[in-house]
């Protein structure tokens, strides 16, 4: 449940697709995810599902290339706080990332593939498109009981 | 901006890295830096101690399953201590307890490496 109520928040940012970016989106998603009345866990999950999109767009969309573009909004309604999260790199398809599996991952000596299984976990859906203009979005969504 | 840094101690036939800050996939690398030199150096024997690390996303959950294994073939081990909640939630999520030990204190870690020899 939300404290600050207030209808129709939306807070936006456009950062380059640099992880140098990372920590200016965790302020912004922090201050975002507090003014609209979330608690600090959820804020702390919010931050942390945010972080792992933008990671995955640097690395996978533009492939550690800094001069793309990442936009985030962040919005809440009474029901839903909603993240949307675009860029114009390279489409992806989180529906060929298998499920992690630890022991074979720490067996090969593999960094990767648990961000998408990651935020799945932190929220309540975590939907993929590519909009009219040919840009994906991630949408992330945290239902408010 | 220092977002995040660590540092390398010896305590007897263990290593400890002490992490400070935010561990994300800009900071990763630092880490990796730190197992890289470990080793070079030959110390398998790690604790990794959290109490001052704030943060950590998947980027940074990657780089102990990149390097245990090279620990372990060595009869070493990654061990982690002193976590906070929050950040030890993460690896909780991501099933890491099954596979790796946690202390809540550096002390009891370094003890398990003893018993192990």
């Amino acid at each position: 449940m939300l404290k600050n109520k207030e209808k129709n928040f939306e807070r936006n940012l456009v950062v380059k697709s640099s992880t140098d970016n990372l920590s200016i989106i965790r302020e912004f998603t922090t201050t975002s995810a507090k003014e609209c009345g979330c608690s600090e866990e959820l804020t702390g999950n919010i931050i942390l599902a945010v972080d792992e999109a933008c990671t995955n767009i640097i690395k996978h969309a533009y492939k550690y290339s800094s001069n793309g573009e990442i936009g985030i909004t962040i919005k809440s309604t009474q029901a839903n706080i909603v993240i949307l999260i675009t860029d114009s790199g390279e489409h992806f398809d989180p529906e060929n990332v298998p499920a992690p599996n630890l022991i074979e991952y720490q067996r090969q000596k593999k960094a990767g593939g648990l961000g998408i299984f990651l935020m799945k976990k932190l929220m309540d859906e975590v939907n993929y498109k590519v909009l009219r203009d040919n840009r994906n979005q991630v949408e992330l969504v945290k239902h408010l009981k | 901006m220092a977002d995040f840094n660590v540092s390398s101690r010896g305590v007897g036939s263990v290593n400890v890295l002490d992490l400070k800050g935010y561990l994300d996939a800009h900071t990763a690398p630092e880490l990796e830096k730190a197992f890289n030199k470990l080793i070079d150096e030959k110390s398998f024997n790690v604790i990794v101690n959290f109490r001052d690390l704030n943060y950590i996303s998947s980027a940074g959950l990657g780089v102990f399953m990149a390097y245990v294994e090279t620990m372990r073939e060595n009869k070493g081990d990654i061990k982690f201590s002193n976590m906070k909640e929050n950040v030890y939630n993460i690896f909780d999520l991501l099933g890491f307890p099954v596979l790796y030990e946690f202390f809540k204190d550096e002390t009891e870690a370094l003890d398990k490496f003893k018993v192990q020899g």
